[in-house]
């Protein structure tokens, strides 16, 4: 990191734990809340990551980012389900061994999806917003119906294997295993992330095709070509978080990519569209928000997204981390 | 064979439903530096993106090095060997200097791999390119983009270089240290088309010039002959020198 980078934002999210610390009185309770909302933001940043980079990149809003999701996570359903030797075991490692294959089927089958999503539904459609909104949404809706064909309109349960099970203590506070293991996956998309986009030249595309795609054509590069990467590459991340979705669910519904697409475009816009640093902040602020309000007052757990989403607006409209456009 | 390296023959360009360049004839001599003037609106930086391929030509033909590049993508046309540098000078602010000058360099996977002999000529052109290598763009002065700009442009050889008004806004001081860097650059013998308002400027540097004005180019020849004659530079620019 530079010494010009932004770390305020940076900063909002210890903050916000901090703050609610007096409320929660119990500092047990406030380590497994916290613990289990920086899992939760962790894994609706996978999802939200490459959306924001095909909203940054081509200005598109794609409302039907969460087809990929559902998608995902009943693709693990399917190979897990076939896979019961290694998820009724008590090793991590015999676990791993069906939920990673899960996760790159759910991502493949996604990227694949992803790249048919971009011929026909999203090129056709390029520079009208209203028109995406409309036809990215009426994709998802055909996108359920047809996961709806293939498994059935039925909740299909995708439980944790065993190993993945039950609590950690820390002193008094009970942290949930999964919710570690979400914690290092999305630390891990994170990091690969960062490294991909600072420290290779298909990175700094991406980031000057953010900020100037006109210009980044002129100098001789195709912007289509890292534009269907980018989608395709993003599809294969709401698979990928559609899988820890399901198991932090621990079951899944056709509709669970609606339900979530909303989660994703606060965080969407509390981050700046377009910047990946912004969307993990987002994603964190968000999911530690839910779980602080879940305890603290849970009828306003729905609504203190939004009421978070003004007050980072009003402090910067852009988002925490504006692109330089 | 023509020595011209750039031809434009009837080129019409409309944006939406303007009718913008009403069949525009240019022909930019090799080796040469070509200045293109003419008064705000008169059609200059459209011509330069439809040469670019930014905005499509409705009719006519662009040719390039004997090459009808007309219909050809951006992207394309620039790897034939045309770099351009557009009027709001197309830095990428959040990325640092250095890595701005990376996506130029096509041929460079990292900053290892730049031409050494040829970055330290751009070093000694614009030392503000030096200074701040690593310091993001976006915090550059006005002068600093433009002379990030151009380096990019010639940070690896290309054919022709495309310029859009690069002394706007800058400085006296830097304008010279503009000029002292094209003056090399035509030494080398590069290719360069360049739009201006700075009639100083481009009487300075300039081999031929062309003159437009409501679409079309209403004036070529040598530009020393322009410089010569007052009265046609009233007619065609309206300047008092």
């Amino acid at each position: 990191m530079n010494r010009d980078f932004d770390w305020k934002p940076l900063a909002l999210v210890p903050l916000l734990a901090l703050l609610v610390l007096p409320f929660i009185g119990s500092a047990s309770t406030w380590v497994t809340l916290t613990v289990a909302g920086l899992a939760m933001g962790m894994i609706i940043f996978i999802i939200a990551s490459g959306l924001t980079l095909v909203f940054g990149l081509m200005d598109v809003l794609n409302f039907g980012h969460g087809v990929f999701i559902a998608l995902g996570a009943f693709v693990a359903t399917s190979v897990m389900g076939g896979m019961a030797d290694y998820t009724n075991s008590e090793s991590l490692a015999r676990n791993l061994l069906a939920v990673v294959p899960a996760m790159l089927a759910a991502m493949a089958v996604a990227a694949a999806i992803g790249l048919a999503f971009e011929r026909f539904i999203v090129r056709p459609v390029y520079g009208n917003h209203l028109k995406q909104i409309l036809i990215t949404m009426g994709g998802m809706i055909i996108g359920e119906e047809l996961i709806k064909v293939v498994w059935g309109p039925q909740q299909i349960p995708l439980p944790l294997p065993l190993g993945m099970q039950g609590t950690l203590l820390f002193g008094d506070a009970a942290v949930e295993k999964y919710r570690l293991i979400a914690v290092v996956v999305g630390v891990a998309v994170f990091a690969l992330l960062l490294w991909t986009l600072t420290r290779t030249k298909l990175g700094l595309l991406i980031r000057a095709g953010v900020q100037d795609r006109e210009m980044v054509e002129s100098l001789g590069y195709r912007i289509h070509l890292l534009f269907i990467g980018v989608f395709v590459a993003g599809s294969a991340l709401a698979g990928l978080g559609g899988v820890m979705w399901g198991l932090y669910q621990q079951n899944v519904v056709p509709q669970m990519g609606a339900q979530v697409n909303v989660l994703i475009f606060i965080v969407l816009i509390i981050g700046g569209l377009g910047s990946t640093t912004g969307a993990l902040i987002g994603a964190l602020l968000v999911g530690l928000m839910a779980n602080y309000t879940g305890f603290l007052v849970p009828k306003a757990a729905l609504f203190s997204n939004i009421l978070l989403m003004m007050a980072i607006l009003l402090w910067r409209p852009q988002g925490v981390y504006a692109l330089g456009k | 064979m023509s020595d011209n390296l750039l031809t434009l023959e009837g080129v019409h360009t409309h944006i939406g439903a303007y009718h913008i360049l009403h069949g525009v004839d240019l022909a930019v001599p090799r080796g040469q530096l070509t200045m293109l003037l003419g008064r705000n609106g008169a059609g200059k930086t459209t011509t330069l993106r439809t040469i670019m391929g930014l905005w499509r030509a409705s009719q006519g033909k662009v040719t390039f090095g004997g090459r009808d590049i007309t219909a050809l993508p951006t992207p394309q046309i620039a790897g034939l060997g045309v770099a351009y540098v557009p009027e709001n000078m197309g830095i990428f602010a959040d990325l640092t200097v250095r890595e701005n000058m990376l996506l130029a360099a096509r041929s460079a996977k990292h900053a290892g791999q730049f031409d050494d002999t040829r970055l330290k000529w751009i070093f000694s052109l614009f030392p503000a390119v030096e200074k701040f290598w690593n310091h993001p763009a976006g915090k550059l002065s006005g002068g600093q983009k433009q002379m990030l700009a151009v380096s990019r442009a010639i940070i690896e050889p290309r054919e022709l270089l495309v310029i859009d008004e690069p002394s706007k806004g800058l400085a006296p001081a830097i304008i010279n240290n503009m000029i002292d860097a094209f003056a090399q650059l035509k030494a080398k013998g590069v290719t360069i088309l360049l739009v201006e308002q700075n009639f100083n400027f481009a009487k300075r540097l300039g081999d031929t010039v062309a003159v437009m004005d409501n679409g079309r180019i209403v004036h070529a020849g040598s530009m020393q002959a322009l410089a010569d004659d007052e009265l046609l530079q009233h007619s065609l620019l309206g300047l008092a020198l």
